[in-house]
């Protein structure tokens, strides 16, 4: 089954969580994508307020609300506001179906702010998705890169953490993360340039790469195909296409009593 | 050289690609960059024709022997699927014996230009030139908006896109001349791909159609009989727009104008 890492309500249609989850997954579905994670509502917010962090989480909840079999969540945080986060990360993944964090681009994962939120994550063994590009036009000002992951991480030595979009110019982005063993790639959210998957596998081990799409900015053709059509053995594009994220997400779908 | 096709294939599973590279690409080497292997590759997922261009073209200033090169490995190497189509750079001196030798020395159907690794604006008189140039010839112009997202370009090499705005004043009067946009949608778009759906002779690919459905989305915005499938391989993965056809819920007829019918109208009529 497929599993895909990197899915956003924003820009589907519907007006509600329920329509849009629907909309969602009958894509899906003419994909063969069987299990699609969410996070962030919708519109999108660069540096959402602790009350626009609750609503956005408060739609993702409830799209993934009748749907336990095929949809799972990632609670949107924010290191702007650790306390607030905090206080989500309980009611969503502690007390609530959720299973991972999402940290997009309201301040960098380099900055130690963010500790309390990885600490916490890591106690609950709950998977961490941090958003990352390498941009030649210029980052966000609070947009990481995967130079800041890894300062994230040598504070945080064995916490497993993601790489959203493997930094986006995956050629540098694999290379900086490469030396450490608990950072993951997500392949999705950036174009299907050929070589990508290859290079993560050769690079890093099948292991460590896990497929996402970043739907529905991105498609789940043009994002599948990275993984699909690359020149690696079968028993890797299973790792990545779904063995690598279940097995992540495993000790947290247990401890909820989720079967795997 | 004649516009060859996969014999075995019936019209239902032929699939033209209008939007494919050989050689190498500067910065990378790629899984199917060698003519042969691309060749393979394509004839194994039902391509039965691909409109080749050169990567050469991007960089090279000796046009000349980018074009005769490309023509001769489509010759030798193409199995009767290639379809060569010559780079032409108006910024080089007396491009226009390039669009020739394109033109009647190669017999090509159509030629591609690559503005933003050229340095010209299409509100260049030199491009003006050029369609006229083309018109004359009937061949078709492919314009490639995009070759790389600009956030991933090599810090040295920042090539813009291409504003195709001109395209608007330049058409209206040469309503014969056929134009296809590659690699173009993640730049044109909303009112300014509102204005190329009025051109009649605008085209586009769809290498790079992304979204969720993107095809279903592309249909709502521009008519279903001037998309074209391309895949931008070796550069994209093939599979990437294979799989865009099969996201999008179009149905069958739309989807073989799209793969198929729609390339092959361009076809007839030219070399």
């Amino acid at each position: 089954m497929i599993w895909d890492l990197h899915c956003h309500l924003n820009g589907v249609e519907g007006r509600t969580p329920d329509e849009k989850i629907v909309r969602m997954l009958e894509y899906a579905d003419r994909m063969n994508v069987g299990k699609l994670v969410f996070y962030m509502g919708w519109p999108f917010l660069a540096d959402p307020s602790p009350d626009e962090l609750r609503s956005q989480n408060d739609q993702v909840l409830q799209a993934i609300s009748h749907w336990s079999d095929r949809a799972l969540g990632f609670a949107y945080v924010s290191a702007r506001y650790v306390d607030e986060s905090l206080a989500e990360i309980e009611r969503c993944i502690t007390n609530g179906p959720m299973v991972g964090i999402k940290l997009w681009i309201a301040a960098k994962c380099a900055d130690e702010q963010i500790d309390p939120i990885i600490k916490r994550c890591s106690e609950l063994k709950v998977a961490i998705f941090q958003h990352t590009w390498i941009k030649a036009t210029g980052n966000e000002p609070g947009e990481s890169s995967p130079d800041d992951l890894i300062r994230l991480a040598t504070r945080h030595p064995g916490v497993p953490l993601i790489c959203g979009h493997t930094g986006g110019d995956w050629e540098k982005g694999i290379r900086i993360v490469r030396p450490f063993e608990q950072i993951s790639v997500d392949t999705g959210g950036f174009d299907p340039t050929s070589g990508m998957v290859e290079m993560a596998v050769r690079e890093l081990g099948a292991d460590r790469v896990i497929y996402g799409s970043d739907v529905s900015g991105r498609s789940f053709g043009s994002q599948l195909a990275k993984v699909q059509g690359a020149l690696i053995p079968d028993d890797a594009k299973r790792k990545i296409l779904g063995g690598n994220l279940k097995r992540m997400l495993t000790p947290i779908l247990k401890a909820k009593g989720v079967s795997v | 050289m004649s516009a060859p096709v996969t014999d075995q294939l019936s019209d239902d599973e032929r699939i033209i690609d209008t939007n494919v590279y050989l050689s190498r690409w500067p910065f990378r080497r790629l899984a199917y960059d060698e003519t042969s292997k691309l060749v393979e590759r394509l004839k194994s997922s039902g391509i039965s024709q691909a409109w080749a261009g050169s990567f050469d073209g991007l960089l090279h200033k000796d046009v000349g022997g980018v074009n005769l090169r490309l023509y001769e490995e489509c010759k030798t190497l193409g199995e009767g699927l290639l379809r060569p189509v010559g780079s032409i750079n108006p910024a080089l001196p007396d491009w226009q014996e390039d669009v020739r030798r394109c033109a009647e020395d190669y017999q090509m159907h159509a030629i591609r230009l690559h503005p933003g690794y050229h340095g010209y604006l299409l509100s260049d008189p030199r491009f003006e030139q050029l369609l006229d140039q083309a018109l004359h010839y009937r061949l078709i112009v492919q314009i490639a908006v995009r070759m790389e997202d600009v956030r991933t370009q090599h810090p040295l090499m920042r090539i813009p896109d291409v504003d195709v705005s001109p395209l608007t004043g330049l058409l209206v009067p040469r309503p014969d001349q056929l134009v296809m946009l590659l690699n173009s949608q993640q730049v044109v778009r909303a009112s300014l791909l509102g204005a190329m759906a009025a051109l009649p002779g605008v085209y586009v690919d769809m290498a790079m159609q992304e979204g969720m459905g993107g095809l279903s989305s592309l249909l709502k915005e521009f008519p279903q009989d001037r998309i074209v499938f391309g895949s931008y391989a070796p550069f994209f993965i093939l599979e990437s727009s294979l799989l865009k056809l099969q996201e999008s819920e179009i149905g069958n007829q739309i989807s073989h104008a799209i793969r198929y019918e729609n390339a092959n109208r361009l076809n007839a009529g030219r070399p």
